[in-house]
């Protein structure tokens, strides 16, 4: 997969702040057209406040955001945007609204962008997630967890989206069926030629999904490197060695 | 000698408008004063076991066992007051998030000074000596200081290592971990890890520690037991996991994406129907 | 045969309990079906339901089973008799009409009271409660104030003075009760709304473009509707007290119709001899609140959102 060399989002000197909290401090980034990008970093890095930001979910306080040629103006989302860019959540119990059929759910976003052919997207969506027409009129609390995931990539896919956002989409999960999660997510990343952005603090998740990583800490970027260097040990910051060795696990000293 | 705990054949079972469910069925071991990882996955019954054998599981839940004896004492019988007094006395529980096992309400260094008067007879002024030892054990930098906070003022991972602390002031003989370190940052979960493995060592205590991280236990404990569907699918040392021979086990183990291995697609676990029996 | 029909039940509900269902409207009654399950669980609400469907039937009924006048009394032959006199089985009142037919008229009364202010105040709550809740800021501070405006008064007070500026009357009375109704239903849509407004099935359809307007009607609502159903049929006992207090008063329904509360009023003079007079409406108040209460507790049970998510 060759990146493109225009920037999908052009993130320059963003500040999030939530009363006193400077939740993100002075973030530049470029995500290429095509690449999957991660952000890595521990509770409070900013990682999470910098994809909703990114989504409009999170309240921008300065600096900006590119999406290709359109800057992206505070608090308001224009309707390309939107289907442009989808949002698969962290926790597959509270993304679903618990009241509403699997098919409701899917045909939310088509109603609300005015397409019609719900039938066959929705049958063709649940097809793309390996859920089958069966799961169509299930309720949320009839699903298992990575069900509930597959539902949540589903209705993030049916608007036909370019930019994925990723918010730790396979740590509330068991380890076979984030294995499955993430399986299903390169697929359809191949399949669709999708860019996502992906947070998470799993380095082993981001090496395995993503070509580039941004190291986050107290809501400021700390070193961009690719997965390959990181592999290769080849950082710069010891904040970044620090999280490396920690997900190698636990030696007894 | 006695080992520390024995169990055999337990069985745990809540009655559902469907019907029985059983979520532990048949789990047998011992315990000497070593450290045992339970592993498996989300409704493996891992935790069941655990809080079984503490004495925590709902009262509509029914128990069962051949055996369940906790030294000299036999758990199913016990009176309530004996398993009251054994609970944070002789065994003790840390449990996944402290922000939902500490009480809200009342200043950490009280917490730890009421457990540990409860169960054993000391003096005011000593026990919040020993409450202060207790919290410098856990490396906390300043104990006069966190003495006095509320949790609510603490982070997660000093939460947790306060939960520690509260939990070994009493001197247990057996600690049951229950995923201490899951709702912790990474950098933190090592810290925390360790402390837990020295104050384990140094007392002799033995460790049931349960969770979902196969490859975790296995850098912790002695010998690991995998879970599946209430069962006890494998019992392995912990040296000896790469050589692990149920496939569940082989299938956990190999899911995991790692730094600087490429497998795309990751293998996925196959679950075959007589995993179960 | 009865095996057929057995057979037949039994699948129904295997159809109908599915886990798997093939069609939206399989799925919706599942959901019901369990939440019927529920509700028919619990012995005390199924009285409670006998009781408003026993209410209904004779309300819609009354031409047919009510055996005299409500309004016209003998008032020759018929005054003041006691309780399981021939042909008045509740007695008679001092003009002569029978109890139980006024009774039995009286349930239309009564339920026109609590139909038409359910109807009136829920929706205003649920919308003023929710509109708040999602919308924050200023509009939620306006709103707010407004509805603690009404809720400073005492109830029955304000009521009072508003059907004493309005004249007496049933209408009147319904407006009077509905105006002082709905400010706790604001109140709790607000609350619940501000516990789901951050959920991130919610954030899900921002993101997707979706309206103010169509995130609060279609994916907010929704959320508050049991509590406010359950909240909705606690209050009607407490509305069938407000308006038997209003009529009692002569504030509400004017004689001769056979208002409960005013039957009650006009029972009093002759409470210690004639003791049936005022007792019987009031029998009558007390076994229709329970039955709201009751059906109330059911429903608490029932639709309780914890359990309705599994």
């Amino acid at each position: 997969m060759t990146p493109d060399t225009a920037p999908a989002l052009s993130i320059r000197s963003l500040d999030v702040t939530f009363g006193p909290f400077r939740a993100l401090q002075d973030v530049s980034l470029d995500i290429r057209t095509g690449e999957a990008f991660g952000l890595v970093g521990e509770s409070g890095s900013g990682k999470s406040t910098l994809l909703r930001a990114v989504a409009g979910l999170a309240p921008t306080t300065a600096g900006s955001i590119r999406m290709g040629a359109e800057t992206l103006k505070p608090g308001k989302r224009s309707r390309a945007f939107h289907s442009r860019v989808q949002m698969v959540f962290q926790d597959p119990f509270g993304s679903l609204h618990p009241r509403q059929t699997i098919d409701r759910q899917l045909l939310e976003p088509l109603a609300i962008h005015g397409i019609g052919d719900g039938e066959r997207r929705i049958l063709k969506a649940l097809d793309e997630v390996g859920l089958g027409a069966g799961f169509r009129f299930r309720y949320p609390h009839q699903l298992s967890g990575g069900q509930r995931q597959r539902v949540a990539i589903a209705r993030a896919l049916i608007l036909e989206p370019s930019i994925l956002l990723l918010d730790e989409p396979t740590s509330a999960l068991d380890a076979s069926v984030q294995a499955e999660v993430l399986n299903l997510l390169e697929q359809v990343r191949r399949d669709r030629k999708l860019t996502f952005v992906m947070v998470t603090h799993d380095l082993g998740v981001v090496t395995h999904i993503c070509e580039r990583l941004a190291v986050m800490r107290g809501g400021q970027v700390v070193e961009t490197v690719t997965s390959a260097d990181l592999i290769a040990g080849k950082v710069s910051a010891g904040y970044t060695r620090d999280l490396m060795r920690a997900s190698e696990g636990f030696r007894r000293h | 000698m006695t080992p520390l705990l024995q169990v055999e054949d337990l069985r745990v079972s809540y009655a559902t408008r469907t019907g029985l469910v059983e979520a532990v069925r048949g789990v047998s071991f011992t315990l000497g004063r070593e450290r045992l990882g339970i592993v498996g996955e989300s409704g493996s019954g891992k935790s069941q076991t655990g809080r079984a054998i503490m004495g925590l599981t709902p009262p509509q839940a029914q128990i069962s066992a051949k055996t369940l004896r906790f030294g000299d004492i036999d758990l199913l019988t016990a009176p309530p007051k004996l398993r009251r007094n054994l609970r944070g006395g002789r065994i003790a529980m840390v449990l996944q998030d402290p922000k939902y096992s500490l009480n809200p309400v009342m200043t950490i260094g009280r917490q730890i000074v009421e457990t540990l008067r409860t169960h054993a007879r000391v003096s005011r002024a000593e026990a919040r000596q020993r409450a202060l030892e207790m919290l410098a054990a856990v490396q906390i930098r300043d104990p006069e200081r966190v003495f006095d906070l509320h949790p609510h003022e603490v982070s997660g991972g000093m939460g947790q290592r306060v939960m520690i602390a509260m939990m070994l002031v009493a001197n247990p003989e057996l600690l049951i971990a229950d995923e201490p370190t899951s709702a912790l940052d990474v950098t933190v979960q090592l810290e925390v890890l360790s402390i837990l493995d020295r104050l384990v060592g140094e007392r002799g205590m033995g460790l049931i520690f349960v969770s979902h991280d196969l490859r975790l236990v296995s850098s912790f404990c002695d010998r690991v037991l995998v879970m599946y569907a209430g069962r006890v699918v494998e019992e392995i040392a912990a040296s000896d996991l790469s050589r692990a021979k149920h496939p569940y086990t082989r299938g956990l183990l190999d899911c995991v994406p790692t730094l600087g291995t490429h497998r795309h697609p990751l293998p996925v676990l196959d679950r075959k129907p007589e995993w179960r029996l | 045969m009865t095996d057929l029909a057995l057979s037949r039940t039994a699948s129904l509900r295997d159809w109908l309990l599915s886990d798997r269902p093939q069609s939206r409207a399989q799925a919706r009654l599942g959901r019901a079906y369990m939440t019927w399950l529920r509700f028919a669980a619990n012995r005390l609400a199924l009285v409670g339901l006998v009781i408003l469907v026993a209410l209904v039937a004779v309300a819609a009924l009354a031409g047919v089973i009510a055996p005299h006048s409500p309004t016209a009394g003998d008032l020759g032959g018929a005054r003041l008799l006691p309780p399981l006199s021939p042909g008045y089985l509740l007695g008679t009142d001092d003009q002569g009409r029978d109890i139980l037919s006024r009774l039995i008229y009286g349930a239309r009364l009564t339920l026109t009271v609590v139909v038409l202010v359910a109807i009136l105040t829920a929706p205003v709550g649920l919308l003023i409660g929710t509109v708040a809740g999602y919308a924050g800021g200023i509009l939620d501070g306006v709103l707010m104030r407004v509805t603690d405006i009404f809720l400073a008064f005492p109830k029955l007070v304000l009521a009072l003075a508003l059907v004493a500026a309005l004249g007496p009357g049933i209408e009147n009375a319904v407006i009077a009760i509905a105006l002082t109704s709905w400010p706790p239903y604001a109140r709790m849509a607000r609350a619940e709304t501000l516990a789901v407004r951050h959920a991130d099935y919610i954030s899900a359809v921002q993101l997707m473009g979706a309206s103010p307007a169509r995130i609060v009607f279609h994916h907010v609502m929704p959320m508050c509707l049991s509590s406010l159903i359950v909240r909705v049929t606690l209050d009607m006992a407490g509305i069938i007290l407000i308006a038997a207090g209003l009529g009692f008063l002569g504030l509400g329904a004017q004689p001769p119709a056979p208002e409960w509360g005013a039957m009650i009023a006009s029972g009093r003079r002759f409470i210690l001899d004639q003791w049936w007079v005022a007792t019987m409406p009031g029998m009558a108040i007390l076994i229709v609140s329970l039955g709201f209460n009751l059906v109330g507790d059911g429903l608490r049970d029932a639709l309780d959102p914890r359990e309705s998510g599994r």
